[in-house]
């Protein structure tokens, strides 16, 4: 929301600086983004006053003009090269030192040896446009003397043309021989044809004495360019633009231009939050500011004084039949409108907040929407067929041209303002481009309703335009504002002359709000704000916000929906009073147990362990797609593909929630080889999110997710990890299985299953070649999924101590020879199982194949040491367990001694 | 004899001030004082001394003997030390050569300042919660005091996973306010971090998933005030001493008042810079008294119980904390990234 603060003004006096009126704003709930001195990069131009002009001796199309710009004794010589310049005309003068908008500076300078003291300013130049000066069109006449031909070699005008040559038909080549002002944009020439001179009444403004131009003697006009179908090419100076004259009253020479075109005001854009509607509006703010700095607020009831041929009931009928939608909906007309540029003043304050002039009729609209923050809109009362407006539900299918010139379906959800026979615009969001405000409207409705915010909304949403005035209806506004509106509207329209006002005014009433009121407890308030602020203060808050206080009731103003409970009063009381006023206290009150949970504890420690491990800490998306699923090489059936789908993704790539944190790992272990980083290990405690939650929740899991690729990765790095994690979680019976069913993302010959006692942990092993190759890594990947809660459950007692050994240990080497297909694990259960009491570790140190073992077997060495708690071991013992352990090896795995 | 061992003496006590190491002297042990040293075998020679002489003898022979052992002795010594000095020489090394590498994870920096603010507020007291990410819309809206048709809710804000707006994934980490009420006694003070969920694109500042720590305090008595002096604590410990802070209004649906905290520019200590767009203070939280709506909803009797609650930005937090430029470094992963902290 802009706000002019020249417009705010009106309402309320505020002397603060920009800077001071952001803050003290924003600390009191209007939140200012930024502040704009519209006339900040206008500097050093004044209003000057062209006293004589002479041909450049140097050029064909400038001109040396004397300028006052305050004291006529001392003018300022400019040389311009515009050509709408006139003796006598009022003009924007840039003076030597000046800057304009875009950064552009000034200076004094010499125009092919002529010394120039500044420039004489277009609009362009200003920051402005016709829109915000009608009146600076600018007509130019073909000046022949400005002919160049397309081809030099067939001009269509001769070089040589004189007085009374003829050009075409009635058009003849003529002298101009007097130039004299008759009004705005209207000039009374004489030319002459060489034969006699005429006297032409001409908008055109690039005409001099002397000028050469093409003269209708038909019509008894001066030929424009387009009346001589000529390009703007073959008459490169004769162009539209030039010089913006200046036709403001009560302007004098050297007067800053600033307030003359309207950059004297500031703009402040404020952040107004969803539940302040009313803040919409220049009043809304002029009540907030008026409170903020304690100052008088000036509102101004609308006067009408009507008048205007015929009765309102017998030339309009409305209708209300969607009566849930449009609680209120009131209507004035206006007739014999004079569609016409708004005034200077109007324009200025619509520019200021953002808002493009277009006629008086429409302006006027937008005017009282920004400064009630009622929407309006205006019909040509032509196009009401039968003189009636109904306000009902589209037909399904139903369409409407709205004002932007796109076609609308609608649908039964949709509001529309219909006549007898058609809608003519989609209620609370944009009028319908046939019953729009043309040049030659006579007759003009004026809509001020209030409707259902929710059924705006939704429509504003499925056809895509939010409008200004469909994002305040959106918010709920307030019900009793829409008769002022439209009271202030043919206000505007009589005191802008732009048409007569009818008696009356429609106003269907479907839902008339109660006054909420509520008690004021100021005990209530201090208690939990932390304050102490008088019941008087708080009294005099609440009536500066037009609350109506009377003993302990308060009344809630209709603007303020928000207002509900003593809460919102609360915060009504703390704003003014400061929330930088409110004390600092700590919390007391009975202590409570802080912490974390066993769970909580758990994940800090994988964290712990991965890290130590040199493993580093990532975070990825939840949601994947659904082709990811592909690339791991899960069968198109697999029942872990069902996964939670969002309806409105912002795309397939962040679609579902993913059922394994593979993906996301792989993806961003991808990431890291595609930018040439030559090793990385990675870890991730992610939830996975399966189907069959309660309440039609999720399942969500936590994964410990582990990766890594690099010159020191392989199967026993990643294992090595794996164990780390198991040991420091202190778990016991820890086993790793080849998985009975392949697990079709890991390499077959190099993936385990992980096991606690018959729990199973999860899988790790190096990804399967494909599914690499799917991600475009050439290069061997290995990862890990550990499930969380299952880690929990696997997690150990907590240590005890066990004393040292007392007594020393006997350590043993043997080496077993047996069959390839027996695993490592297979020979130390076996060793396990044949060791009494005194083996107290196995350690593989070695294994062999070659010279001296047979094809197809392997030699296994392992390190024993036996240990007996109360005695030193006798070598007698140890053989004796050795012996039995070499036993159990031949009887379980047929491994023998080598 | 007497002669015999004074030259002894002298010859043995120049040899060995001469030897050059342990070997050597060990070789001149043997040569004068070894059983058939030359010593030695002066001594074999006292048996044919008379009686009267051989007191006096034997005592010099001994003397000789003592002062050989203690120069050996001595000298030992000498040369050990020696030794160890060529020793500790030799094995002298390029102190400058980099160290053997140590590979050791990082926490992710987003991750280290989630354990910052969770260890302020568990000295506080505060319990840490975890809730579910796909949740209800009952729970991150309509017991939230943000009811039908309030913007949020809109399929262009939020993710959904059934055409009636059911279930979605959690915009914010509010809901678990609304969790912990219906599940804890009171009073109850939580924080809550996680992941939540809005439909943006992906830039600089933006991200369809990103982390909040949600914190709520309930019990008797508890006022804005508390809240205020609360959270200054907390920013003293997060960004140091003395940070300067300030209250503005705000609105949320679920607090009332509502607030948001704003932290002095640490660029330009208030007075406008490019970091603050001029405006001196950095938008830190959002926070307020929990509205009694949303008290109420839970059963709880609001003319007893008050409460507060606030909710950060994690992002944001870390991205200040670390001078981190671009909210997509966090979720890019690069290890030249991650291994900066």
């Amino acid at each position: 929301m802009n706000l002019s603060r020249k417009w705010l003004n009106e309402f309320v006096t505020v002397d603060a600086s920009d800077k001071e009126f952001a803050e003290a704003m924003t600390l009191s709930g209007s939140k200012v983004e930024v502040t704009e001195d519209l006339g900040a990069e206008i500097s050093n131009v004044v209003v000057g006053k062209v006293l004589s002009m002479e041909r450049h001796p140097d050029s064909d199309h400038m001109w040396v003009c004397q300028i006052c710009v305050g004291n006529p004794d001392e003018p300022i010589q400019i040389v311009t090269g515009a050509w709408n310049v006139h003796v006598g005309d009022m003009v924007p003068v840039a003076k030597h030192k000046s800057t304009l908008p875009g950064g552009i500076k000034i200076e004094k300078g010499k125009l092919r040896g002529v010394p120039s003291n500044g420039m004489l300013c277009g609009l362009s130049e200003l920051g402005l446009d016709e829109r915000d000066f009608p009146y600076a069109v600018i007509t130019a006449a073909a000046i022949l003397g400005d002919y160049k031909p397309l081809d030099p070699e067939k001009p269509s005008i001769p070089a040589d043309i004189q007085p009374g040559h003829k050009i075409y038909g009635p058009v003849v080549a003529a002298e101009v021989t007097a130039v004299s002002n008759a009004g705005v944009n209207l000039w009374n020439v004489t030319v002459n044809d060489g034969k006699a001179d005429a006297q032409v009444l001409t908008p055109c403004q690039n005409l001099h004495e002397g000028d050469l131009v093409a003269y209708n003697t038909k019509s008894a006009s001066i030929c424009t360019l387009a009346d001589l179908h000529a390009q703007q090419a073959e008459f490169p100076h004769c162009i539209p633009d030039g010089i913006f004259i200046l036709h403001e009253e009560g302007i004098a020479c050297g007067d800053d231009l600033k307030p003359v075109i309207g950059a004297d005001d500031h703009v402040v854009e404020f952040e107004i939050t969803p539940n302040r509607p009313d803040c919409l509006s220049v009043i809304g703010l002029a009540r907030e500011a008026a409170a903020t700095f304690n100052a008088e607020l000036r509102l101004h009831t609308p006067v009408v004084k009507g008048g205007a041929e015929g009765s309102l009931s017998e030339l309009l009928d409305v209708e209300t039949p969607a009566d849930d939608l449009c609680p209120r909906y009131t209507a004035r007309m206006v007739r014999n409108v004079k569609i016409a540029p708004s005034p200077k003043w109007m324009r200025e304050r619509l520019r200021a907040m953002g808002v493009r002039p277009i006629n008086n009729i429409v302006d006027i609209t937008n005017y009282v929407m920004l400064e009630y923050g009622q929407p309006m809109h205006a019909f040509d009362y032509r196009y009401v067929k039968g003189g009636k407006i109904v306000v009902r539900r589209a037909e399904d299918g139903e369409e409407l041209t709205t004002l932007d010139g796109n076609v609308r379906r609608l649908n039964s959800n949709m509001l529309v303002i219909a006549d007898d026979t058609r809608a003519v615009g989609l209620a609370g969001i944009m009028g319908g481009l046939n019953s729009e405000i043309v040049e030659d409207t006579v007759d003009v409705v004026f809509e001020s309703a209030n409707f259902n915010g929710t059924c705006i909304r939704k429509t504003a949403l499925a056809l895509g335009m939010r409008t200004e005035a469909s994002a305040k209806f959106e918010k709920g506004l307030d019900i009793l504002n829409t008769l002022p509106a439209v009271d202030r509207a043919c206000e505007l329209v009589e005191l802008l002359g732009a048409g007569e006002v009818v008696d009356g005014v429609i106003d269907i009433l479907n839902y008339v709000p109660q006054p909420k009121t509520l008690e004021l407890r100021a005990d209530k308030i201090n208690e939990l704000l932390g304050t102490d602020v008088s019941r008087d203060e708080m009294v005099r808050i609440l009536r500066k916000l037009d609350f109506t206080v009377e003993g302990d009731m308060v009344t809630v103003p209709s603007w303020r929906g928000d207002v509900e409970h003593y809460s919102d009063l609360a915060e009504e009381v703390a704003r003014f009073f400061g929330y930088n006023n409110i004390p600092c206290t700590l919390m007391r009150g009975q202590t409570t147990l802080g912490g974390y949970s066993e769970a909580q504890k758990l994940e800090q420690l994988l964290g712990t362990v991965c890290r130590t491990c040199g493993y580093d800490e990532i975070i990825t998306y939840s949601f994947i797609s659904p082709t990811y699923y592909d690339k791991i090489r899960w069968d198109a059936d697999d029942a872990r593909r069902s996964s939670f789908r969002i309806l409105n993704p912002l795309g397939e790539d962040t679609s579902i929630m993913r059922t394994t944190v593979l993906p996301s790992m792989l993806e961003i272990l991808t990431r890291n080889y595609n930018f040439r980083n030559k090793a990385a290990k990675l870890y991730e405690i992610g939830r996975i999110y399966l189907p069959g939650g309660e309440d039609g929740l999720a399942v969500e899991n936590k994964v410990l997710s582990i990766g890594a690729y690099g010159p020191d990765m392989d199967f026993f790095s990643m294992k090595g990890v794996i164990e780390a994690v198991l040991k420091a979680i202190r778990a016991e019976d820890v086993s790793f299985e080849v998985p009975c069913r392949p697990n079709p993302s890991y390499h077959p010959g190099r993936c385990a299953d992980v096991y606690v006692g018959a729990r199973r942990i999860g899988v790790f092993g190096q990804i399967h070649p494909l599914v690499a190759k799917n991600y475009g890594v050439d290069a061997e990947l290995y990862c890990a999924e550990l499930d969380f809660g299952q880690l929990m459950c696997a997690k150990g007692a907590d240590a005890q101590y066990i004393p040292l050994p007392k007594f020393p240990a006997v350590t043993r080497d043997i080496a077993v020879v047996c069959e390839e297909a027996v695993t490592v694990g297979a020979l130390e259960a076996a060793i396990r199982k044949g060791g009494k009491s005194l083996l107290k570790e196995v350690a593989l140190f070695d294994i062999y194949r070659g010279k001296g073992v047979d094809e197809g077997k392997k030699s296994v060495a392992f390190n024993l040491v036996l240990r007996a708690d109360d005695r030193s071991l006798t070598a007698e013992e140890a053989d004796a367990d050795v012996k039995s352990i070499l036993d159990a090896l031949e009887k379980e795995c047929g491994a023998v001694l080598r | 004899m007497k002669e015999q061992l004074a030259k002894i003496r002298a010859e043995a006590l120049a040899a060995f001030q001469a030897a050059r190491d342990a070997s050597e002297l060990d070789a001149l042990r043997v040569q004068y004082l070894g059983k058939k040293g030359e010593l030695t075998g002066v001594l074999k020679m006292m048996g044919k001394l008379s009686a009267e002489e051989r007191p006096a003898m034997g005592q010099l022979a001994n003397e000789v003997r003592a002062a050989l052992e203690q120069a050996i002795e001595v000298t030992s010594q000498k040369l050990s030390e020696a030794a160890l000095v060529q020793q500790l020489k030799d094995e002298a090394l390029d102190v400058t050569i980099p160290g053997t590498q140590v590979k050791m994870g990082h926490k992710h920096p987003m991750y280290i300042a989630l354990d910052e603010i969770k260890d302020i507020f568990i000295g506080m007291g505060f319990t840490v919660l975890d809730g579910p990410e796909v949740e209800l819309a009952e729970y991150n809206f309509d017991r939230l005091n943000a009811e039908e048709g309030h913007p949020s809710r809109d399929w262009s804000d939020t993710f959904y996973f059934d055409e009636d707006s059911r279930v979605m994934l959690r915009s914010q980490t509010s809901p678990m306010q609304v969790r912990a009420m219906d599940s804890m006694e009171l009073p109850i003070r939580i924080v809550a971090p996680g992941r939540v969920y809005r439909k943006d694109e992906v830039d600089a500042t933006h991200s369809p998933m990103f982390h909040q720590v949600e914190g709520m305090v309930i019990d008797k008595g508890v006022t804005m005030a508390d809240l205020k002096g609360t959270l200054n604590t907390v920013v003293e410990q997060l960004y140091g001493k003395g940070t300067k802070t300030r209250f503005r209004p705000h609105h949320f649906p679920f607090t009332e008042p509502s607030c948001e905290m704003d932290v002095q520019c640490h660029k330009c200590g208030g007075v406008g810079c490019p970091t603050c767009k001029g405006e001196g203070w950095i938008e830190l939280l959002g926070a307020g008294m929990i509205h009694p709506k949303v008290l109420q909803m839970a059963g709880i009797d609001t003319e007893i119980y008050s409460g507060w609650a606030f909710g950060i930005g994690l992002e944001r937090t870390a991205m200040r904390r670390f001078k981190i430029a671009d909210l997509r470094l966090i979720f890019e992963n690069d290890i030249r990234f991650l291994e900066q902290f």
